[in-house]
């Protein structure tokens, strides 16, 4: 086999436009799609699959982290059966800890990396953090761009940012976050989103969490449909992760009808599509209880971790 | 009315789509999420609506509408005959000259408000009709039909006391009675459109359905008798052609209206040709969607989707002609098949179809036979794979590329799910081959430059020009044709004008 080309800068200015109109409009189309009985219980079960359960705040202890991880492998055991979630999302000084507390399963360990969540450090700094998160076990990076530069028109300097990062990462898996509630402009998603994917992205990511606005489906759709051309083009699927703001089960599930509608089935499994969210899963969980009862119980009976 | 109960589906063998390798129709798909239809009554026999009251025709003639997603029929439904177009014109005339024609026109329009009031009150009602009747999925008749009609009663309510500002220096008067000749496409919001300006000025109303979707326009009727209007304002003649025909020509009418097709619209100018009788009419088109390199793609497929596969395609304004610039032609078209193939093609009552019955054996024939045409003319045909029901009238979301300004499909109205596909280099040979047609109802423009959009909504002769979008609908914005897409304009301040005098 070939070795493959060393990624190059695309030239952005040939990004295909987006209409914001058009796309808020098809936006709302997947959000009238009825989803009901078997299909909706299908999909409440894929979107717990797909959480990428995260805690990242300054108040943060290994306890914390280790509750975390108890509740990514049991995450209602009332209801046998259920998936557990596909990774837990900490800090860098949080991994050792969750990868103990996750060791021998199937859960990932993911870190986000590089100055989270400003990303205003310079690039050794950089570096340094996302080599610390590997070393001590992070499956998954979940990098930050530096979105002063890309805004300044130095497009270079963050196609090498992610390329370097994404060479440290070595096997770990890069997740992008373009911040895009600091993007301004869907055109800006869409360019910023083809620019990660060609510096290497595995994943790309909306938001931190910590900026407002953060997901919204107009801005996912626009990234999913990034991800689409890009596979058209080199025949890589890169993987999608909405993170911030999604936090009840008919919101997830409207994000999965766009995914399903979009890009179809291969891109439905935690490999290629993750929720970054905190209190999803509960509202997952009160959901599928409610199919099998009939019934919604009191959130008390949800573990909050 | 063709009433076969063939089982005719449009599944003649074709380029299907290719092993997609995506494979929308396989793992998860939505569970059956039909709207219920408990709350709407159809009942077995329906009468004809003259003076405010239901009766039967004086010669008892009869026919059935159909549930096109089964071939079922629904009801059966009064035909109305020369002698009723009489009665039912009589009746408009003594309305006209009686209490509607005395009544102040603050009072008259809140009537019309109210009107579009209790349609939104028994909204669900009427889409759940709509869709049974016509084949319409649900997503469309509730969201678009049924709204929009509303809207266009409040809207044409407001003029009602205000057409001297309307018209500054000017007098306008009612014209009288006014026949009002509709189509199958749109049954109730096209109701809506004539009722509402011809109410709002004063007219009374003798209305014809088309003979395949009756129900709404009868519901309507009910539902103006509920609004307490004077006997005989509004009458509500179903039929079919000889109907229409007879209504058109009794010398009782003073204005007609029509919406249909541009043969039958020809019949009609023949017939009024040296009477007083004035009229507007709305007919077919061939509309171009032209889409620039430089357009949002994504968005412009959507709009593709949106122009020709709304309401089946059905739809006389639908984007049925793609142009599309030559250096993106094949991504436009890679795109809009798998856009294509997630189309859920089915139940019109099911809450998540995008597209539902074709209107009725003899329109489905109709688009047969296109699709054989196109064919023989050499065109490459793209049918997406959804699997159809097994019985009622359907047809698949078809694309003929390859096709030249000289093919019938690219020169003549199909009016189904069926978009010809041709390429462009310049503006200029965008604007000569979105002209070339003998009509100018609509068109489309899809590009970043705001300048270009300009530089071809001035160009494309056609009543309504869409810019990065398509089938946008307001009562507020005039509707018409250019050259056969007829005359005359419905909507916003110049749709008044019709239902006016303004001498003396």
């Amino acid at each position: 086999m070939a070795a493959p080309a060393p990624p190059a800068l695309p030239d952005l200015t040939r990004v295909t436009r987006v209409d914001e109109v058009g796309v808020t409009e098809r936006a709302a189309r997947f959000q009238a799609r009825s989803v009901k009985k078997a299909s909706k219980v299908a999909a409440l079960r894929t979107v717990l699959s797909m959480i990428d359960l995260t805690t990242l705040e300054g108040q943060d202890t290994p306890g914390k982290v280790r509750q975390l991880c108890r509740k990514a492998l049991h995450l209602h055991d009332a209801l046998p059966g259920l998936p557990h979630v596909a990774a837990v999302c900490v800090y860098p000084t949080m991994v050792a800890v969750a990868r103990r507390a996750l060791a021998g399963t199937d859960v990932k360990v993911a870190s986000v990396a590089t100055a989270f969540p400003a990303g205003m450090s310079p690039l050794e700094v950089k570096l340094a953090d996302t080599r610390r998160a590997v070393e001590a076990g992070a499956d998954e990076v979940d990098m930050v761009i530096s979105r002063g530069e890309f805004l300044r028109g130095e497009y270079g300097y963050v196609f090498d940012e992610i390329a370097a990062v994404k060479e440290v990462c070595g096997a770990a898996h890069l997740k992008v976050i373009l911040e895009t509630g600091e993007l301004g402009s869907l055109d800006r998603v869409r360019q910023a989103s083809v620019l990660a994917m060609h510096a290497g992205a595995d994943f790309i990511k909306t938001s931190t969490g910590k900026i407002q606005p953060a997901a919204t489906m107009p801005v996912v759709l626009v990234m999913l449909q990034a991800i689409l051309d890009h596979y058209r083009e080199t025949g890589r699927r890169v993987g999608m992760k909405p993170a911030g703001g999604i936090s009840n089960a008919k919101l997830a599930i409207h994000y999965l009808v766009m995914l399903h509608e979009t890009l179809g089935p291969p891109w439905m499994t935690p490999g290629l599509f993750r929720f970054g969210a905190s209190s999803l899963a509960n509202d997952v969980l009160m959901q599928l209880q409610k199919e099998a009862t009939g019934r919604y119980q009191s959130p008390d009976y949800f573990s909050r971790d | 009315m063709a009433r076969s109960d063939t089982r005719t589906r449009s599944d003649t063998p074709t380029r299907r789509a290719p092993a997609n390798p995506l494979a929308f129709q396989e793992g998860w798909s939505y569970a059956p999420a039909p709207e219920s239809t408990d709350h709407v009554a159809v009942r077995e026999r329906y009468g004809l609506f003259i003076g405010g009251d239901f009766t039967d025709p004086a010669q008892g003639g009869a026919f059935q509408t159909l549930n096109p997603a089964t071939g079922r029929p629904l009801a059966t439904v009064a035909e109305a005959s020369e002698e009723d177009v009489a009665r039912a014109v009589a009746a408009a005339r003594k309305a006209f000259k009686g209490p509607w024609g005395r009544m102040k026109p603050r009072e008259r329009a809140k009537y019309v408000y109210r009107i579009g009031r209790m349609l939104q009150e028994r909204a669900r009602e009427f889409a759940v009709l709509e869709s049974l009747d016509g084949g319409k999925p649900i997503r469309e008749s509730r969201d678009v039909d049924v709204p929009l009609a509303a809207a266009h009663f409040f809207y044409y309510a407001g003029w009602a006391d205000k057409l001297e500002y309307a018209f500054p220096g000017r007098t306008p008067r009612p014209l009288g009675v006014a026949a009002q000749v509709i189509p199958w496409n749109f049954p109730l919001l096209m109701a809506a459109w004539k009722l509402a300006p011809a109410l709002a000025c004063g007219n009374t109303v003798v209305l014809k359905p088309a003979e395949t979707t009756p129900l709404t326009a009868l519901r309507l009727a009910e539902l103006i008798r509920d609004a307490d209007l004077p006997p005989g304002v509004v009458n509500v003649l179903p039929g079919a052609g000889a109907t229409g025909a007879a209504l058109v020509r009794h010398p009782g009418v003073d204005k007609v209206a029509f919406t249909g097709s541009t043969a039958v619209g020809r019949g009609i100018m023949k017939a009024l040709a040296g009477t007083p009788k004035r009229y507007t009419l709305e007919l077919g088109g061939k509309a171009a969607n032209v889409v620039f390199e430089d357009a949002a793609l994504d968005q412009a497929v959507e709009g593709i989707v949106n122009g020709i596969f709304f309401n089946q395609g059905h739809v006389c304004c639908a984007g049925s002609r793609l142009l599309v610039q030559e250096g993106v032609a094949d991504e436009v078209v890679e795109k809009l098949k798998r856009r294509m193939d997630t189309l859920i093609v089915g139940d019109p009552l099911d809450k998540n179809t995008d597209i539902g019955a074709i209107n009725s054996a003899a329109q489905l024939e109709t688009i047969e036979r296109y699709l054989r045409i196109g064919r023989e003319e050499g065109a490459e045909v793209y049918q997406s794979g959804q699997p159809l029901p097994g019985e009622g009238y359907w047809c698949r979301p078809t694309l003929f590329s390859g096709v030249s300004q000289s093919d019938r499909v690219v020169q003549e109205e199909i009016f189904g799910p069926v978009l010809a596909i041709q390429t462009f280099r310049t503006p200029d040979e965008a604007l000569e081959k979105a002209n070339n047609t003998p009509y100018g109802l609509s068109g489309g423009v899809w590009t970043d430059k705001g300048a270009k959009v300009f530089r071809m909504t001035r160009g494309i002769r056609a009543g309504v020009v869409w810019a990065n979008t398509f089938n946008k609908f307001d009562p507020t914005a005039p509707f018409g044709g250019y050259k056969e897409s007829g005359m005359g304009r419905e909507g916003g301040l110049h749709g008044l004008a019709p239902y006016l005098t303004l001498e003396g």
